[in-house]
């Protein structure tokens, strides 16, 4: 029986890379064939970064059992940071993949240490309690980053805090030669955009084995049995406060990687765009593909962020028509009447006569 | 008999869906193929215009939208050689959601754009069309980090800078002897350039400066406590470098606590007029920065004023006028350069770029408009004060 129950496991999870890979070959064969729209090439990357945020938002949602809403405030601190290290890098590491790497691992390292900060007094809450405090945490980061300057010299890396909101770029004292990388809230702009859609499916493919791996290890099953009753797994032993740091701060460090690759997608970033409502959207993806699905997290943040282009035909009713859908998917897919519904259409439209006459 | 209840529901929600669906794509079609009847002898340009028309800022990517089609309209009536096709996409206020607007616009054929309408976004694509080498005039994205390093982007609005110093000067020679508070939105880039420029220029100048109060995206909605500050350091100027939803909370709000500064606002006040359940009366006084004013006695300005009122039902404001005048800024580039319709968007862009600083245009928003490299427009700031709710010269 366990035995079973294993290979089912990875067999979705071959199922999960493979169909990764396979969207990814198809995805640039027709990209460089020219058949794919622009505006579908151009959502290639931020799809990219949304997916590996939902994959590890199930880290911390699905398998940890934490409702977390500030996931939207690593990523800002891993594209900030990444924007920080990518353009002071400019001259050091000419070569863009390069640097694209290297300002993806400051993302995750800043992220990493940002969620140990936030994860030592919050993962002593629970429930509710959790959720409020991580809300708190993505408020925090966006007004912190709202009083940030930073710029670049030849002398090197110049911060300043703006906590008066009386400073501007010009206090930091810059050479002529100098950059302005971040300006308070206005945010970074004039950044040299390096990401690239083969970085994305790497960090997608690389999101998903530390994922997956971590939730077949030893330490997976201690993360799920802490999630599925704390009492008794500490009774065995299992050190609560250990796993889910483990498993909190991993899922930042992966956001923050997501988080560099998507500041360096465009050329202006805002603190304003990781708010709260980012925070929701990947909540809505994870919980659209099933807590601790991996592979119903990928196609739902996928297909939720094409669908607002998809729709624009629309015109103004575009937003009501995506939330109009997005009840309907969620009802198709988690309501029982429905999904009996649904079942009988595919097994009707797959040639197979339902089993009794509808209703 | 339930399970039944419930799926009609769905399906009649369906239905609805469709049905609303249908209504909203129909008008748009059919304006298309009105113009592009009109212009089956002459091949059309291929122009978008990008701007927020839904969420909280859709007032300036409707006005922009609007302001454009006007200028469409009138230039295809008059059927000369330069016909336009427009088409308007909504960007949210979002520079990722921008981005992906300009590659639908790109995807139906766009050779050059109007827009986008605001900053945020206009930073995020202009980098894009620099890269793919479109030609890009935003009707009101007024930071320099819009045009900055770009030789295709260029703006018809004056820019952050400008404006601030323009606020500073204006009210050094005007109001001497005023003391200033500041109040501006820190997460908003627009607001926190007006002000940095404003500050810096008021230091140069002399002009008191005797408080600056902040707020957010999330905070905009009281503003007593910066009113009382600014109050309690006897500050009768009040400078309100921000948008006209927060300014009408803060006439509100100063309003009801019995404190009448003057107030004097930049770009983002104009609108404030046609904002729904505004008490006008409150506005009496309010100064602001614009190059349009809807009052203007010249007939050019009379005629845009009707048609769009005929056609839209309210006031233009100042961000319609700059869509408009972009439109035509891009037809005199266009005659000046020769460009024909079935040229692709680099090759237009190419030989635009050339044309634009040797152009002077006289539009609604300024005459003898004027451009250099760098993609800045040079025109005079105007200051109006409302009086009786319409804008009049002081």
């Amino acid at each position: 029986m366990k035995k079973l129950t294993m290979k089912c496991s990875t067999r979705m999870d071959l199922l999960t890379y493979g169909a990764v890979i396979l969207a990814y070959v198809v995805l640039l064969v027709l990209r460089d064939g020219g058949h794919l729209s622009r505006s579908l090439t151009g959502q290639l990357v931020p799809i990219c970064c949304y997916v590996s945020m939902a994959v590890s938002l199930n880290l911390t949602v699905g398998i940890l059992g934490e409702l977390s809403l500030g996931h939207a405030g690593f990523m800002s601190v891993g594209a900030f940071s990444g924007v920080i290290a990518a353009m002071s890098l400019q001259s050091a590491i000419p070569a863009a993949p390069l640097r694209l790497a290297v300002a993806m691992l400051v993302g995750a390292g800043t992220a990493a240490v940002a969620g140990v900060l936030i994860g030592t007094p919050v993962l002593r809450l629970r429930g509710d309690y959790l959720a409020i405090v991580t809300l708190a945490f993505g408020e925090i980061i966006k007004e912190l980053v709202n009083c940030l300057l930073v710029g670049w010299d030849s002398h090197g890396l110049h911060l300043a805090l703006n906590l008066t909101g009386n400073k501007t770029i010009a206090d930091l004292g810059l050479e002529a030669d100098g950059i302005a990388i971040i300006k308070g809230a206005q945010g970074s702009a004039g950044v040299t955009t390096i990401a690239t859609f083969t970085a994305g499916f790497l960090l997608v493919m690389i999101t998903l084995f530390v994922v997956l791996n971590l939730r077949s290890s030893r330490a997976g099953r201690a993360i799920m049995a802490l999630r599925d009753n704390a009492i008794a797994a500490e009774s065995v032993g299992l050190d609560l406060t250990r796993y889910k740091m483990m498993a909190f701060v991993t899922s930042a460090a992966l956001a923050g990687a997501a988080g560099a690759l998507y500041g360096l997608n465009f050329s202006s970033l805002q603190a304003t765009k990781f708010d709260f409502n980012t925070s929701i959207l990947i909540l809505v993806f994870v919980v659209l593909g099933g807590l601790g699905n991996m592979l119903g997290s990928i196609v739902a943040a996928a297909a939720l962020t094409i669908l607002p282009e998809a729709l624009r035909s629309f015109a103004d009713y575009r937003m009501l028509v995506y939330a109009i859908v997005l009840i309907l998917v969620m009802l198709l897919t988690n309501d029982p009447t429905l999904r009996a519904y649904r079942d009988r259409i595919l097994a009707a439209l797959s040639g197979k006569r339902p089993g009794k006459e509808a209703l | 008999m339930k399970k039944k209840k419930f799926f009609a529901l769905v399906t009649a929600m369906a239905m609805v869906l469709g049905l609303a669906a249908c209504g909203s794509s129909d008008t748009p079609a059919a304006d298309e193929g009105g113009t592009s009847d009109e212009s089956s002898t002459v091949t059309a340009f291929k122009i978008g215009t990008l701007g927020p028309l839904t969420g909280g800022t859709a007032i300036y990517g409707q006005a922009v939208a609007n302001g454009a089609k006007i200028a469409v309209d009138e230039i295809n009536a008059a059927g000369g050689d330069i016909q336009f096709e427009i088409q308007s996409e909504d960007d949210t206020n979002d520079p990722e959601a921008s981005v992906n607007a300009y590659n639908t616009l790109m995807d139906d054929g766009m050779q050059m754009l109007v827009g986008p309408t605001t900053t945020g976004p206009a930073q995020a694509v202009s980098a894009v069309a620099y890269t793919d080498r479109t030609f890009m005039l935003t009707p009101s994205a007024s930071s320099t980090d819009v045009i900055d390093g770009k030789d295709n982007v260029f703006q018809v609005c004056f820019t952050d800078p400008n404006q601030g110093t323009a606020a500073a000067d204006y009210m050094a020679e005007n109001m001497a002897g005023a003391k200033v508070a500041v109040i501006y939105q820190n997460d908003s880039a627009y607001s926190q350039g007006i002000r940095d420029t404003f500050v810096a220029e008021a230091g140069v100048q002399g002009l008191e400066v005797v408080w600056e109060g902040t707020f957010t995206k999330d905070t905009a909605t009281d503003f007593s406590v910066q009113l009382t500050a600014a109050q309690a350091a006897g500050a009768d100027t009040l400078f309100l470098p921000f948008y006209y939803q927060e300014a009408s909370l803060v006439l509100n709000q100063a309003d009801a606590m019995g404190y009448a500064p003057t107030f004097f606002g930049v770009d983002g006040m104009d609108g404030i007029l046609t904002m729904e359940g505004f008490d006008t009366s409150l506005a009496e006084g309010v100064m602001l920065l614009t190059p349009f004013s809807a009052d203007a006695e010249d007939e050019r300005t009379q005629t845009f004023v009707q048609t769009y009122q005929d056609q839209f039902g309210e006031i233009p404001n100042q961000f319609a006028a700059d869509a408009y005048d972009a439109v035509y800024i891009l037809k005199a580039a266009l005659e000046a350069s020769g460009c024909t319709a079935d040229m692709s968007a680099a090759e237009i862009c190419e030989k635009l770029v050339e044309v634009m600083p040797t152009l002077s245009v006289d539009g609604l928003t300024g005459s003898g408009m004027t451009w250099d490299a760098s993609g800045a427009v040079s025109k005079a700031p105007m200051a109006v004060v409302i009086e009786n709710g319409v804008y009049v010269l002081p």
